[in-house]
């Protein structure tokens, strides 16, 4: 086995921002607006650089596609403890309509070509919270998937993984290579240290083009209309319980 | 090194800086905006109210390496410059300015003056335990009977046998509730008069060292301040630091860096105050609109955001000058009074726009209006600044 980590890291905008839709109703507004890491995406690297910390892997490699400006968030990656990082260039329209299905091609392709023995992703995006990328991802490879994952350990050769499923808790134990998304309670990500940060400068960040890895960037999704949620109305006062369930009745809830 | 060397070939570099941080830098700005947000921000009004020092959050600084910047590694620290120290100490006083201090005294007057003027044995015994934010230092220059004045110290330090005995009171020292030790000024010879001050490192607790009580200040409250009492405090010869006699230099010195770091504590209260008070005229509605769009208002937030970002810059650029290992003491003057008089006028302007709610605590405008007021107070008065400034200009014109 490799030792290899694969670390998906998403650029986000930075879930304390008030988003803001454009005027044309086409997308939300971007520029200038802070972005970060995806909280998902921190839990991920974490428990990559603790399973590092305990030698239970050898190597974490932190990989994002956009433009530029994803190099700040391997960046992060790399001063949390990820080793070297990937940075996939994808720009202008092709990055307007990258989705789950054009990054799980792109993170399937790496994951063969550096030979990793586990990929960890953030469950889902803050932006668009399609919670699709690691499915996606595990199926092109024909690889397990430990999804929601809110505890991962190594078990001789297989991994231990508990996910967080509405009725509770679940744990299954999946051959590697895999696939693992972290849930929230996963762990807390730590704040690079200021060593780290000065290390992180020295570490590689590699420039790939997805043509490189032979995928095809095109999109199946067409965005119509991006509108603000609806404002929150003024609620109805109601005298009695019965009143309340006819009301209810009325609105087709009940 | 490799930032120092670019810096010191080409001052060009140094000024494009203040345009556009470095990519470590900018990271490490971010990395300390995340912790204040986080973990600052939220207790900070607590914290004031019950004057309760941030112990845990002191020592997750020290595992971020924020206690101990400009630490060589092998010593334990991060090994980073001080514009670096700049930019964590504004982030982290713009969470809580308390926090901020301990941060401040620990680096610059602390741990500071050892790394300068201490042999090696020294600064492994006395910066070391110093930079993981399970202990603190501080630093004992002003006394009841003086405080700009800082070469009429009457605390004395007497030879006796393979010891110094020290008596004495320091006034006003910031962390000595929570310190594990302290630089404290004493004079072996009052005729010399400034010239006969010395460096001492004595160890907290201490027989014959005991504090006073705490002050009940103003502002920074979880930060602890009161008399350091010295009665036949003995300490061993090799606790002097430096020379015999170098004691008011190294006092002026360290407080030269100290004042970059106040200087960046006071943004860091500015910047709060300027976030708050435009956050609030967005939000706030009168005469049908939000204030925000009332040209009293805005003249007032422009005038805070100049007032700021100019004594930022003049932050950045003494610490740049330090980094290059060129003359600060102007600059850093300079912007230490610059950034005071910024956090003391912004967070006064903040309570103005928010009118009745910035005179209560439900916001922080009353808290930062208190924190504010120190800065033009320690680490060198406004006055004791223009003195300073004055100084050096006049130097200047001379040749």
């Amino acid at each position: 086995m490799s030792g290899r980590v694969l670390v998906g890291v998403k650029r986000v905008i930075d879930y304390a921002v008030k988003i803001r839709v454009k005027p044309d109703n086409s997308s939300v507004v971007t520029d200038g607006v802070k972005h970060s890491m995806n909280p998902f995406c921190e839990i991920a690297v974490e428990e990559a650089v603790k399973l590092k910390e305990k030698k239970l892997i050898k190597e974490v490699v932190a990989v994002s596609c956009g433009p530029q400006q994803a190099q700040e968030t391997i960046r992060t990656a790399l001063a949390m403890g990820a080793d070297r990082g990937i940075h996939v260039e994808v720009t202008g329209k092709d990055y307007e309509t990258l989705g789950p299905l054009q990054v799980s091609k792109i993170m399937a392709a790496l994951a063969k070509k550096e030979d990793a023995q586990l990929v960890i992703l953030g469950k889902q995006a803050i932006d668009d919270d399609c919670n699709q990328t690691g499915q996606m991802t595990a199926a092109l490879l024909d690889w397990p998937q430990g999804t929601f994952a809110s505890e991962v350990s190594f078990d001789g050769d297989k991994i231990k993984v508990v996910r967080e499923i509405d009725g509770g808790l679940e744990t299954i134990k999946i051959k590697t290579p895999a696939v693992v998304t972290a849930d929230l309670r996963l762990n807390t990500p730590r704040y690079a240290t200021l060593p780290n940060i000065m290390k992180a400068k020295k570490k590689k960040i590699a420039n790939v083009k997805p043509a490189d890895l032979g995928v095809d960037l095109t999109s199946r999704l067409e965005v119509v209309r991006v509108d603000e949620p609806p404002q929150r109305q003024a609620g109805v006062k109601v005298e009695t319980v019965d009143d309340l369930v006819g009301k209810l009745k009325e609105a087709g809830t009940v | 090194t490799e930032r120092a060397l670019g810096l010191c070939l080409s001052g060009c570099r140094g000024l494009s800086q203040l345009a556009e941080l470095p990519d470590t830098h900018q990271l490490l700005r971010q990395t300390c905006r995340d912790f204040a947000d986080r973990e600052l921000n939220p207790i900070a009004a607590k914290l004031d109210k019950e004057h309760v020092y941030p112990a845990k959050q002191i020592q997750e600084l020290g595992a971020m390496g924020v206690m101990a910047i400009e630490v060589p590694e092998e010593l334990g620290g991060a090994g980073m410059d001080y514009l670096a120290y700049s930019l964590a100490m504004e982030e982290i006083s713009r969470g809580c300015a308390s926090t901020g201090v301990v941060v401040s005294v620990n680096n610059s007057l602390y741990i500071g003056p050892v790394l300068k003027f201490g042999s090696e044995e020294q600064k492994r015994e006395w910066i070391t335990p110093f930079t993981t934010g399970e202990k603190v230092g501080c630093f004992a220059l002003s006394e009841p009977g003086n405080g700009s004045d800082a070469g009429a110290a009457s605390t004395t330090a007497r030879q006796d046998g393979d010891e110094w005995v020290l008596n004495g009171t320091k006034a006003w020292i910031t962390n000595s509730w929570d310190a594990s030790a302290t630089v404290v000024f004493a004079t072996t010879d009052k005729s010399l008069k400034h010239k006969g001050i010395s460096a001492f490192l004595v160890p907290m607790p201490h027989p014959g060292l005991s504090l006073g009580k705490k002050e009940d200040k103003l502002g920074i409250k979880a930060s602890s301040t009161a008399n350091i009492i010295l009665e036949d405090c003995r300490v061993p010869l090799g606790n002097m630091l430096g020379p015999r006699g170098a004691g008011f230099k190294i006092a002026m010195q360290t407080l030269d860096s100290g004042r970059i770091g106040i200087a960046a504590q006071a943004l860091g209260i500015a910047q709060a105050s300027l976030d708050c008070a435009a956050d609030y005229a967005h939000k706030r509605t009168a005469f049908g609109s939000p204030i925000g769009k009332l040209q009293a208002i805005q003249f007032k937030l422009a005038d805070m955001a100049v007032a700021v970002e100019s004594a930022r810059l003049l932050t950045w650029k003494a610490s740049l000058l330090r980094d290059a290992k060129k003359p600060f003491t102007k600059e850093a003057a300079m912007a230490k009074l610059a950034a005071s008089e910024a956090a003391t006028y912004c967070s006064h302007q903040a309570i103005q726009v928010l009118g009745g709610m910035g005179y209560v605590a439900d916001m922080p405008a009353e808290r930062h209006y208190r924190d504010a007021r120190i800065t033009e107070i320690y680490e060198g008065t406004s006055e004791i600044q223009r003195l300073v400034i004055a100084g050096q200009l006049l130097k200047e014109y001379q040749s």
